[in-house]
């Protein structure tokens, strides 16, 4: 069966400003119903990458479709379909939260019948509609901007940065949202360089880096291709003791142990096979080990954003050679 | 994703656009507190107070010798001043030939303030970047914003002229021989001229708010625009330029230029500018 067509797809594109280059060469899939994460530094082109796929700003080069159509050309057509909360909120301090929804309601043209009262209350600010906005904190700021964002229900939703500046819990309520939205079927486009919010919500990650995507993949792939061996987290009353048997010098390395390195909470070990975990607690303790920690161990996109951000020039062979050496 | 209503083109979201803004507008009184001042100042508080001070003076004297300042207006122009005494001259003269064109200043720094703003203005404040990923379009964008930025200096002509009008006519009116203001030339400066020059003033002010960076460079550029064209106001209103047959060429010559200032002027808008990163 033929896979469904993406809902925005980007090849090689290129965008610069005078001596700036913003996009170097971006490749992108956006799928119905996904969350893909941008993710990257700033000055990486996470910004500028959104802009592209709303017509706002045209690429140099390469391609760039949304919904089949070319953003620039079809722009009206694209952003009609399409909701965009910006790294600030973008809305207009002087007018009440209601005013800020109607002007998106009727540059939509959704008529006298938009559901404002009801996108305010998805995002729980229907209370503060008649409120100014300038007087709003910086959490109902976002729900708002996304309120506005979702008012015409877009197929295709791009965030920048929309945790940005929010206290944890608004954070939580807002990555909640949308994965709600996704879940809806709502494609979603977010980007962020906070590595946490984007474990766990994002379907599809992206690591932008000088303008060009270095890694793309779901997430648990690209752990998997950055971090094919199999590390299990090992502690003990006495550390020390630890290292030197799971190092071998005393002489006897344990079976199928690779890398040893300091890890959170003790030593992460690197075994060549997962089933080795049972031999080799047999083995410590027999060695007189101590153990007071053994757990399997599954990097973080953390740990996959800062391995590929370390090193220059990165190719995905170097890459496994230099994380584990 | 429910059904959406078919696309719409047209006025509709270019008076969205004009309508949020003059909401904004009227949401800062910050903004239009001293522009209120300014026009009370230009259209009522200075002419009352040197009209009323100067219909009592005595015919000899001070009046005298400013009524000898008559002689520096145009030939045509002293030829068209009513009344039979030095003072009642002056007091005409004051009123149709200075205190008037002077007040046409009012609505030009109304219009050019706002105007030159509106596009920065959004860029400055981020809303730029959410107004250029809306389905309006760049037409739709800079006539909703020419709009908001005409109106209340057009409507301020109108209501400080009218204002104008009838304290001129009540304090000078009975010594002319009843009401007199506006004259035929000022008829045809505020209903012909005023417009285009004000949809050209904007046209460009406009483009200047689409390129610069900041609103107080778009406030400083836009100042250099107004200032020729208010003295063309002041030389059309005295009727050293023209005649009200010619005055009525004029203005539509005036006309010509701010359709083709409009249309080039809509390139001030541009999604890539709205971000502000061109």
């Amino acid at each position: 069966m033929a896979l469904p067509a993406p809902t925005a797809h980007v090849e090689h594109a290129r965008r610069s400003f005078r001596d700036v280059v913003a996009l170097a060469d971006l490749n992108l899939q956006v799928a119905a119903g996904e969350v893909t994460v941008l993710l990257g530094p700033n000055g990486a082109g996470k910004t500028t990458a959104l802009r592209l796929l709303t017509g706002a700003l045209a690429a140099e080069s390469g391609e760039v479709r949304v919904f089949g159509l070319d953003p620039v050309s079809d722009g009206d057509e694209v952003r009609r379909r399409t909701g965009v909360v910006s790294a600030k909120p973008a809305l207009y301090d002087r007018l009440t939260g209601w005013d800020n929804l109607r002007y998106a309601a009727e540059l939509w043209d959704l008529g006298p019948s938009a559901p404002i009262e009801e996108a305010a209350a998805r995002f729980g600010i229907a209370s503060a509609l008649s409120d100014r906005v300038g007087g709003y904190s910086t959490g109902m700021k976002t729900r708002l901007a996304l309120a506005r964002a979702v008012l015409h229900e877009p197929d295709l939703l791009l965030l920048d940065e929309p945790t940005s500046g929010l206290d944890p819990e608004s954070s939580l309520a807002v990555l909640a949202m949308v994965d709600e939205l996704a879940e809806a079927g709502t494609a979603v486009v977010m980007s962020t360089h906070l590595l946490l919010e984007a474990e766990g919500l994002a379907d599809h990650v992206v690591l932008l880096e000088g303008g060009r995507d270095v890694l793309s993949g779901p997430p648990d792939a690209l752990v998997h291709q950055l971090f094919p061996v199999p590390e299990v987290l090992l502690d003990a009353t006495d550390p020390l003791a630890l290292r030197r048997v799971l190092e071998g010098a005393d002489g006897l390395r344990p079976d199928g142990v690779g890398s040893v390195h300091a890890g959170r909470g003790g030593l992460l070990v690197a075994l060549d096979r997962p089933d080795r975990v049972p031999g080799l607690v047999a083995q410590l303790v027999g060695a007189g080990v101590d153990l007071t920690r053994v757990e399997p161990h599954r990097p973080t996109l953390e740990e996959v954003y800062l391995a590929v951000r370390r090193s220059d020039g990165w190719q995905p062979g170097d890459r496994l050679a230099e994380v584990h050496r | 994703m429910s059904a959406r209503p078919a696309p719409r083109r047209g006025r509709s979201r270019t008076f969205t656009i004009a309508r949020t803004d003059l909401r904004q507008l009227a949401q800062s009184p910050d903004f239009w507190a001293p522009m209120v001042v300014l026009a009370l100042l230009f259209f009522v508080v200075v002419p009352a107070f040197l009209l009323i001070v100067l219909v009592r003076l005595p015919e000899e004297g001070v009046a005298a010798s400013v009524s000898t300042a008559l002689d520096l207006l145009p030939q045509q122009a002293q030829t068209r001043v009513l009344g039979a005494t030095p003072v009642d001259r002056t007091s005409y003269a004051l009123a149709v030939y200075l205190f008037a064109p002077i007040a046409v200043i009012v609505p030009m720094t109304i219009s050019t303030a706002i105007g030159a703003n509106c596009l920065v203005g959004e860029r400055e404040k981020g809303t730029g970047e959410w107004l250029a990923q809306t389905p309006a379009t760049e037409r739709e964008i800079y006539l909703g914003k020419l709009i908001a930025s005409l109106l209340p200096g057009y409507l301020t002509t109108l209501v400080g002229f009218g204002l104008y009008s009838l304290l001129v006519n009540i304090v000078v009116g009975p010594r002319v021989g009843g009401w007199f203001f506006p004259t035929r030339d000022w008829w045809v400066l505020m209903l012909l001229v005023v417009p285009p020059f004000l949809a050209l003033t904007l046209s460009v002010v406009l483009r200047l708010s689409g390129r610069v960076r900041s609103a107080a460079a778009a406030q400083q550029a836009s100042g250099l625009v107004t200032l020729p064209l208010i003295m063309l106001s002041y030389a059309q209103s005295s009727g050293a330029l023209f005649g009200t047959r010619s005055a009525l060429a004029f203005a539509a010559l005036a006309w010509l230029g701010a359709t083709w200032g409009l249309v080039r002027g809509q390139r001030a808008v541009q999604r890539s500018r709205l971000l502000g990163v061109d």
